[in-house]
């Protein structure tokens, strides 16, 4: 979707402000807010690509005005409903409906190191050979899907060169949405500053496209 | 940059009531707690992990190794998921992993415009500016203001590259290795690598910043 999260590009947030000696954390309950979203993930209810999507979702103008973390509780209370895990009465009031029997949870703390250690890698194998190679232009597609994404407007309809094929990986615009993983072939392409920018740009952009998102140039 | 209140600081109750994101988010807590849907102690050992455990100490290791031993430099250009592997670094958020090369003529600087996608297992968890409006917006397509905000300043032929992370593929940037440093070994090597190198809005200063 067009959403003001897809920022590449735009002007007018001002300077960027970066803090000396920043903390890990600002406030314990962010803290909370990470861990919680990392370990309901582990019940594999959502994909990474999805809880991308729940954030996604958040409208315009609380999107721009909530901190990082409070798009990421927003993102994690949407996700609870939508996958029944839990309900909005039982969110509203934080209490448990009554007669609910008591899960397990997946991820015990004595495999939490594993499973942070072993992550989610989404390369995977394909029959199909890819149709691009390195050096050759493409065009990143004119599309302006109302699902997830992860072609940015500043690209599309814009030409650049393959530099790397990075294997095919799961795709983000079926797995976000139930689709299935769908794998396709990645590659990095590497788009000139002045063909997206303008006479005043300069230098580069690489960015990591899916076959999907490219034609021919 | 918002405020930062201090409720709850090492579990203590402060002298100012609970914000209300301290609330909701406890609230939620018990919550899932209750249902059996999270347990406690995990949350617990997650925070553990980035807030004490994974940071860019571990990239600075990296990239001290690299500067320090031809062979293992080529490997981290070839294949950077295994060479960082071999020191122990992996997994979540890093699962794929390519070193960019800063040199005289290429200046390398990692963004994320879609998120806020970050190498965790070499750098931790992404500082606040890093996942805010400014960056994001203007690291495609006013790279030179943003540098310029950090204080630095490249000449007109260095080819400034931008890494959009927008797959699975973490970028981690190989800094110059500052002169005057041909002496020192790996652990003082590793002493002057900061975050803000490694994402590329700094260069590496061949005396220790202050921390």
């Amino acid at each position: 979707m067009n959403g003001v999260h897809d920022m590449g590009g735009m002007q007018g947030f001002g300077p960027v402000v970066a803090e000396a000696n920043e903390p890990v954390f600002h406030e314990r309950w962010e803290a909370r807010a990470l861990a919680l979203t990392l370990a309901v993930g582990a019940w594999g209810r959502w994909t990474l690509y999805a809880s991308r999507y729940a954030r996604e979702r958040i409208p315009a103008a609380d999107y721009l005005r909530m901190s990082y973390y409070e798009k990421w509780f927003a993102g994690l209370a949407t996700l609870l409903v939508e996958s029944r895990l839990v309900t909005g009465d039982e969110l509203a009031n934080g209490r448990a409906a009554p007669g609910t029997a008591k899960s397990t949870p997946p991820l015990r703390a004595d495999r939490v190191a594993a499973a942070l250690a072993n992550g989610g890698p989404t390369e995977r194998a394909v029959a199909d050979a890819p149709r691009f190679m390195v050096g050759m232009t493409v065009r990143a597609r004119t599309m302006n899907p109302l699902g997830h994404t992860r072609l940015p407007r500043y690209v599309r309809g814009r030409l650049g060169t393959i530099s790397r094929h990075h294997g095919a990986h799961v795709f983000p615009d079926s797995n976000a949405h139930g689709l299935g993983e769908q794998p396709q072939h990645l590659y990095q392409v590497r788009f000139e500053a002045r063909e997206l920018w303008g006479e005043t740009g300069s230098g580069a952009i690489y960015i990591d496209l899916w076959e999907p998102y490219l034609e021919p140039g | 940059m918002s405020g930062h209140d201090h409720h709850h600081h090492h579990g203590g109750e402060g002298q100012d009531p609970p914000s209300d994101m301290t609330l909701r988010v406890k609230a939620l807590e018990s919550l899932l707690v209750e249902k059996g849907i999270v347990d406690p102690a995990a949350l617990d050992a997650i925070i553990d992990t980035y807030e004490y455990k994974i940071g860019p100490r571990n990239g600075a290791r990296v990239v001290a190794r690299a500067w320090r031993d031809p062979a293992y430099k080529a490997r981290l250009l070839e294949d950077a998921t295994a060479a960082i592997a071999e020191l122990g670094y992996g997994g979540r958020q890093g699962e794929h992993m390519i070193a960019v090369e800063n040199t005289p003529k290429v200046h390398n600087l990692v963004v994320c415009t879609l998120c806020s996608c970050y190498p965790w297992p070499v750098l931790g968890l992404p500082p606040v500016w890093y996942k805010s409006a400014p960056y994001r917006s203007r690291a495609v397509i006013d790279p030179k203001g943003v540098l310029a905000e950090f204080g630095l300043a490249l000449p007109d032929d260095v080819e400034i590259r931008v890494w959009d992370s927008t797959a699975e593929i973490r970028y981690l940037v190989l800094p110059e290795r500052p002169p005057g440093t041909e002496a020192l070994n790996e652990d003082a090597l590793a002493e002057l690598v900061t975050r803000d190198s490694m994402i590329g809005v700094a260069r590496v200063s061949p005396t220790r910043a202050p921390s």
